[in-house]
């Protein structure tokens, strides 16, 4: 179902490098192999110390960054423009502007580490390992989408993965939930679990962070704060708007979230100090969207176009990063001219998958509602439709 | 569509036949009394010692042993990391047990009473009875969530409701609402062995009654199978249908009933979702007819469910009188005594419409 797992993923960026070793034994160039930058200062709540402002960056890691952003990019604007195809049905949440957040931290994440967030998924699931056609046609809802077509654009899963989840703050407990099952299994692993500005007032936010921190469950909490809530701005619908401080007695750390290295040292910061016994932490990455909230909403009665235009032209996390990779010679612009020709041939390639192929037989509407169906007879619309239950699906916790 | 009388009668004869042998394989000779509490206890300890991954929590759970004492004594044979109080946050709890359930665990999470589920009805409904679905088959959710439903005495509308329509209503989830002992012990234990979320709605009036019980039922290996009803009595004028306390109820009226001739079948649904109905249909075919008797409100009730699934198919042409639901009244729980008394369906009443439908004076 996914061409692309972690693992592959993994061999992908090796077999990259071999090919491009050569380039590093004639790096008469001028080609580097590592460069060092300094990010904006963290802030901190209830530490003594925040992680280093000063990042080494390896020229492979940061050509693996710039595809995935590059990728998440591409992979928005096909799936809007599906959307205005009228292929993309219901909801569908844009994470163009947010790329940074995503692969940075995934760039600090371990293989064993899990990741739970809200309905702006896409970026995501691609980053735990889903390949481009299996979100697109999920967005479609096509048979060769991750979840069948029968999740859509806010419920998308994969191994470590736990969703996409369409409820506001619904996603906050979960999280604990899932680190709460990696401490009792006693692994050091750690999960992240994300929201937006908006679900940072949700009470069950402030119920999961207080029983975190008194079972010192190991879990991020982390407030993708891009500016709004829907429509409405922080200012707006916040009290407070350093979300970075109101887990109260939990740390916190403010991230610049256009930097995907800021992001990506915040983040192993945060793993360190909950993976070694300490409890939760919580995490503001700053960001923007440059899309409405979701494709029904243009994004401009709230918010001036100039404010968009200003932060694209500004604080872009794709251009601001490539700007560093040239400027410190990691990389040529001829190179990431290359990778964006082939992350646009990638997207090309899975919006064909996703609008040609087909969406799941009949037979899988009564598929998997129980892990265990007892009673295999299901009712259809009428009492004289009777449908039979089917299980397909790998169940991960049926052992 | 009318059945042809031939018809029914033959199947009526097979009825019979089917429905003597399940008599005699539902008594047991009893050799142990057991309330409904300690059968409750036993099985959330044994099922704690047969897998590791089983651990309980919710408010006062573990020092205090339990609010209505269910979990007596666990917290100090399995420590703190299995047997966790939590604050007085259901959303929080009972959202942290659903992801620990999705993370690879099998949490039992106890509503203090079914009535502050509400505060977290989303992790319920949303959260873990959609996921797998949601997922295609992916992510499986094996959760229990259980806690005492229904009226207890003198507490009043907020603490005084049934859940078993609210919660049976949802695919996903499987609803569970035990009557006797026994069934609170199999159905517990088989619930908690079950991949998927189970909605365990306890009845806390019930906690304290003591049933006499078949060795097996002490068994560690006892499980009553999820989807399966029970005849409590054989009978063959009327079938009652019921669930939790309203099978005493039913009980009582069908010795009352006994006393002037009238032999009453009285199933104990067990499971409200997957719902038995085939064990209803064989009872009514041989009745032909049939009373539904909850304490939950009548409108979108348990009883509304089964009285539907019986007209809308061939049942339909087994009923010789109208199927008739008898329910809680359709208003909020009051307090004072006499109140409450007739806001709940008791013997006396399911006498009264039995005797109705079979036009007896």
């Amino acid at each position: 179902m996914f061409s692309i797992t972690l693992r592959s993923l993994g061999r992908q960026v090796h077999q990259q490098n071999k090919s491009l070793a050569p380039l590093f034994t004639y790096s008469k160039n001028g080609l580097n192999t590592e460069a060092s930058f300094d990010t904006k200062p963290f802030k901190l709540h209830k530490l003594e110390e925040g992680p280093s402002t000063s990042v080494t960056l390896s020229r492979q890691d940061a050509l693996k960054y710039y595809k995935d952003m590059q990728m998440i990019r591409r992979m928005e604007t096909a799936a809007g423009n599906l959307y205005k195809e009228k292929i993309i049905r219901g909801f569908c949440h844009l994470y163009s502007g947010q790329e940074a957040c995503c692969v940075g931290m995934r760039a600090s994440m371990r293989s064993y580490d899990a990741v739970i967030t809200a309905y702006r998924a896409h970026g995501w699931t691609y980053m735990m390992g889903v390949d481009p056609v299996g979100v697109l046609a999920e967005l479609t809802g096509r048979s060769t989408g991750c979840a069948r077509g029968k999740g859509g654009s806010m419920h998308m899963y994969v191994k470590n993965f736990y969703g996409g989840n369409g409820i506001v703050g619904a996603q906050q407990p979960l999280g604990a939930g899932v680190a709460l099952a990696l401490k009792y299994q006693g692994t050091d692993g750690v999960c992240l679990t994300l929201y937006g500005d908006g679900a940072a007032n949700q009470g069950q936010l402030y119920e999961a962070m207080n029983i975190a921190q008194l079972w010192k469950l190991p879990v991020i909490f982390i407030c993708e704060n891009n500016g709004y809530g829907m429509g409405t701005s922080v200012d707006r619908a916040s009290a407070s708007t350093n979300y970075y401080t109101r887990g109260d007695y939990v740390p916190g750390i403010w991230v610049d979230g256009m930097d995907v290295l800021a992001v990506r040292e915040a983040t192993r910061f945060a793993i360190d100090h909950c993976a070694t016994g300490k409890g939760p932490m919580v995490m503001e990455v700053v960001t923007y969207r440059y899309s409405g909230h979701s494709m029904s909403d243009p994004g401009t009665s709230y918010r001036s176009r100039d404010e968009i235009q200003e932060v694209r032209q500004t604080r872009d996390p794709i251009t601001g990063f490539r700007e560093r990779m040239l400027s410190t010679n990691l990389a040529t612009a001829d190179e990431l001219k290359d990778i964006d020709q082939e992350v646009r041939q990638v997207i090309e390639d899975a919006v064909k998958r996703a609008k040609s192929d087909k969406e799941i037989g009949l037979e899988e509407l009564t598929a998997d509602i129980s892990c265990n169906p007892i009673d295999t007879r299901v009712r259809g619309v009428t009492a004289f439709d009777t449908l039979s239950h089917r299980r397909l699906g790998p169940a991960v916790n049926n052992h | 569509m009318a059945a042809p009388l031939a018809k029914s009668t033959t199947m009526l004869k097979n009825a019979f036949k089917y429905v003597g042998l399940r008599g005699i394989s539902t008594s047991r000779p009893a050799s142990a009394q057991l309330t409904v509490r300690d059968a409750l206890n036993s099985a959330i300890d044994e099922e704690m010692e047969r897998d590791e991954r089983v651990f309980i929590l919710g408010e006062e759970v573990a020092q205090y042993d339990g609010a209505y004492k269910i979990s007596r004594g666990l917290w100090k044979k399995y420590g703190d990391k299995r047997v966790i109080d939590t604050p007085i946050t259901e959303m929080g709890f009972a959202g942290i047990a659903t992801g620990a359930a999705m993370g690879g665990l099998r949490p039992i999470c106890e509503f203090m009473t079914w009535n502050f589920s509400m505060q977290a009805i989303d992790h319920v409904i949303n959260s873990a009875a959609k996921t797998f679905y949601m997922s295609a088959g992916i992510v499986n959710v094996p959760i229990v969530f259980r806690g005492p439903n229904g009226a207890a005495a003198g507490v009043a509308a907020q603490h005084s409701q049934c859940f078993g329509a609210w919660y049976s209503h949802c695919p996903g989830l499987k609803v569970v609402a035990p009557y006797s002992a026994e069934d609170a012990k199999g159905l517990l234990k088989a619930a908690i062995r079950d991949p998927d979320p189970v909605v365990c709605l306890e009845n806390e009036i019930m906690y304290g009654t003591a049933f006499d019980v078949a060795d097996e039922v002490l068994s560690k290996d006892f499980v009553v199978p999820i989807g399966k009803a029970k005849i409590e009595r054989v009978g063959k004028h009327i079938t009652l249908v019921a669930f939790s306390r309203a099978v005493a109820t039913c009980l009582d009226a069908a010795k009352e009933l006994s006393a002037i001739g009238i032999e009453a079948e009285v199933i104990n649904l067990r499971s409200l979702r997957p719902l038995d109905f085939d064990t209803v249909m064989e009872s009514v075919k041989k009745t032909n007819h049939l009373v539904s008797v909850e304490h939950g409100w009548p409108q979108s009730g348990v009883g509304a469910e089964v009285v539907s699934r019986m007209v809308e198919g061939p049942g339909f042409y087994y009923l010789d009188a109208p199927p008739v639901r008898v329910t809680g009244a359709d208003i909020p729980m009051p307090y004072a005594k006499t109140l409450e008394d007739n806001s709940l369906p008791q013997g006396k009443d399911v006498v009264r419409v039995v005797k109705k439908i079979l036009n007896v004076q």
